[in-house]
């Protein structure tokens, strides 16, 4: 019954399959690999022409180097937002050359390394030592690779928060829950049954969202795809729990959204899914580490990036499967029927 | 007095409140009830009067403040499985799940009950065999209600309860639902009927409780319950101005009210072919003019103003 009612509601179809597919393409495709872009390089050109062309002639012809002549003021704006990687005033008279960037963002740094060492080099600077450079780009750093994990845990959990909690509030809303209760059926095979139908599906969403993303961008997996299938599992019914935790006393859609998305929202942003939680300020990271979610991304993480065992990650496994029987038990004596 | 055994329903003193202090609605305040094995019962009364939370309560989905509850000689706090084996109910304004089909729901229901018809027997009973693979949805309203009774009937239940059964349907499928409850009567069932239609409780019901503000207010067949009015019809005329009501207590009129809309004014009467002249002729000798002059039976509906002042249907 639960199996028919699942793929005759397009809806429901649509948010557990089609959405975390279109969002791992899109995002992949936003943060694919790409050769490293070009350094921007903005010149002051109020004052110091000889220096000027001293500089177009060492960077005019780097593929690597994009060099815009500006006034200052046009420069200084273009560096603000962030058009513009670099400022370098020439030498003029008595003065150095100075640079101008912003030190906090990643390509104003690079820039001014890149830019001076080509500078440097061209006015004549040797190296005492020699070194060669070997290229390698290995999956597993890329943010594709962070990102996939990360987005089947939110499938997971939105999945089992929204497809069990919001069900139910809505069977309770249609009083069919009440009409269920007048019968004889048992409430804890119906409520299990909500379980089991996740770990259905979950076969059908794993193999497609994992598939996709092996084949379109690489993302490896090194760890045991047992062990995945078991993580996949295990976050799907604590997920479920929860679920079915929101719906308990909730009694229409409206609550029960409410409740889902103030308890979605936080893990969202903050367990992991689009950017490491370590960005996060040092006072909350306790609070993060602890959530449901951190928990599933981190063990999923382990097993498909750096090939960890179950052993290894006891811990978020123990987080993670606290948070589930704690939403069960409570779930099964707080349930209402009516 | 029969012993509550044999009785299939029992209800004594059943109080049930909701919410406190300044908020407390006494939904049902005090109300008696005995139902016979095999009879067709009837709840009548208007929105509000206290019928679906009475109806809930026998039913086990409410547990009611105070007073006594017996279902087939049973309580619900010792005996919920047994009773849920034996009872159908079809509650006011279900929905079932939309997209599964009509044999579909059928078959989950049935799948809860120990024994019962078999899922043809009960397309057959609700005459639902062509939509069988309909999904729920689609279903017109009257057939989502024939469902409803179908769900109900699908672990052959020993007492069926219906609340408000054709409520929001056109005529025409109401008098299809009266049918086929007329052959679940046949069939010895005993069934409990909460309505606000008048016409349904007196064709349908064996006995009747008015009921209003959470009381039963009267309690008999729907003959004895008319018979009480002091006649079993009703005369009713509007004048161009009003008049005092024991004017029109002419010959065999045993009851005068007045009704809301202007010079309206309600007549019990024993016997209509000597009320009509007598009261025309009164009109006459006090010089007032007749507008509009309606004879019919009495119908509940008649009981029920008489006892609140207030129509069913308000």
């Amino acid at each position: 019954m639960r199996w028919r009612l699942f793929y005759r509601e397009p809806s429901t179809l649509f948010w557990s399959y089609g959405f975390p597919l279109i969002l791992t393409i899109a995002l992949g495709i936003a943060f694919r690999n790409r050769p490293p872009d070009p350094v921007v390089l903005a010149v002051a050109t109020d004052d110091g022409s000889a220096d000027q062309e001293a500089i177009r002639t060492a960077l005019g012809t780097l593929p690597l180097v994009k060099l815009r002549f500006l006034t200052q003021a046009d420069a200084e704006r273009q560096l603000h937002t962030g058009k513009v990687d670099l400022l370098l005033f020439p030498r003029h008279g008595d003065s150095q050359r100075r640079y101008l960037f912003d030190p906090t963002r990643p390509e104003s740094r690079t820039a001014r390394l890149l830019i001076d060492d080509l500078l440097q080099r061209a006015a004549g600077r040797a190296d005492p030592i020699v070194v060669a450079d070997s290229h390698v780009t290995v999956p597993g750093a890329r943010y594709i690779d962070f990102l996939v994990p990360g987005l089947l845990g939110f499938g997971l959990m939105s999945s089992g928060l929204w497809g069990v909690g919001f069900v139910i509030a809505e069977m309770r809303s249609k009083r069919l829950l009440k009409r269920l209760a007048a019968t004889p059926m048992s409430r804890s095979k119906f409520l299990l049954s909500f379980i089991l139908t996740r770990g259905f599906f979950l076969l059908g969403e794993l193999p497609l969202l994992l598939g996709f993303a092996y084949l379109l961008f690489g993302v490896p997996i090194r760890g045991s795809l047992v062990s995945l299938c078991a993580v996949a599992l295990l976050g799907a019914f604590v997920f479920a729990g929860m679920g079915m935790l929101c719906a308990t006393r909730a009694p229409n859609v409206q609550t029960v959204g409410g409740l889902i998305n103030l308890i979605s929202m936080p893990m969202m942003i903050g367990s992991g899914v689009f950017f490491s939680p370590s960005r996060f300020p040092d006072v909350l990271q306790p609070a993060l580490k602890v959530l449901p979610l951190t928990a599933l991304n981190d063990v999923l993480r382990g097993i498909m990036l750096d090939g960890a065992g179950l052993s290894d990650l006891a811990m978020p496994l123990v987080i993670l499967s606290a948070w589930g029987a704690v939403a069960f038990a409570l779930a099964l004596w707080l349930f209402r029927w009516r | 007095m029969d012993s509550g055994h044999d009785a299939a329903l029992v209800c004594r003193g059943l109080v049930k409140h909701y919410g406190s202090g300044k908020k407390l609605v006494r939904a049902v305040d005090g109300l008696d009830l005995k139902v016979q094995r095999g009879e067709c019962f009837g709840l009548l009364g208007p929105n509000g009067a206290g019928k679906t939370t009475t109806i809930e309560v026998l039913e086990g989905l409410t547990e009611p403040t105070s007073g006594e509850v017996q279902v087939l000689g049973r309580s619900w706090q010792r005996d919920a499985d047994w009773l849920r084996q034996r009872i159908g109910v079809s509650l006011q304004e279900t929905n079932l799940s939309e997209r599964l089909t009509v044999e579909e729901t059928l078959r989950l229901f049935v799948s809860f009950y120990a024994q019962g018809p078999t899922i043809a027997e009960l397309l057959a009973r609700v005459s639902l065999e062509e939509k069988r693979d309909a999904w729920y949805l689609n279903l017109s309203g009257g057939q989502k209600q024939r469902l409803a009774v179908a769900c109900a009937l699908a672990g052959d239940p020993d007492i069926l309860f219906l609340d408000e059964p054709t409520t929001g349907l056109d005529p025409q499928s109401r008098r299809q639902m009266w049918e086929l409850l007329r052959a679940q009567k046949a069939a010895q069932r005993t069934i409990l009927i909460s309505t606000h239609y008048m016409e349904e409780a007196e064709r349908l019901c064996d006995r009747v409780a008015v009921v209003d503000h959470g009381k039963v207010i009267a309690l008999g067949t729907p003959a004895e319950l008319i018979a009480k009015l002091g006649g079993g019809d009703v005369v009713e005329v509007t004048l161009d101005a009003d008049v005092d009501l024991e004017e029109l207590r002419v010959s065999s009129v045993t009851s005068v009210a007045v009704a809301d809309d202007g010079h309206h004014y309600i007549l019990h009467v024993g016997e209509t072919h000597l009320a009509v002249p007598a009261v025309l002729e009164k009109v006459t000798h006090l010089g007032r003019k007749l507008v509009h002059l309606t004879t019919r039976s009495a119908t509940l509906e008649d009981v029920f103003v008489a006892l609140t002042g207030r129509h069913l249907r308000d």
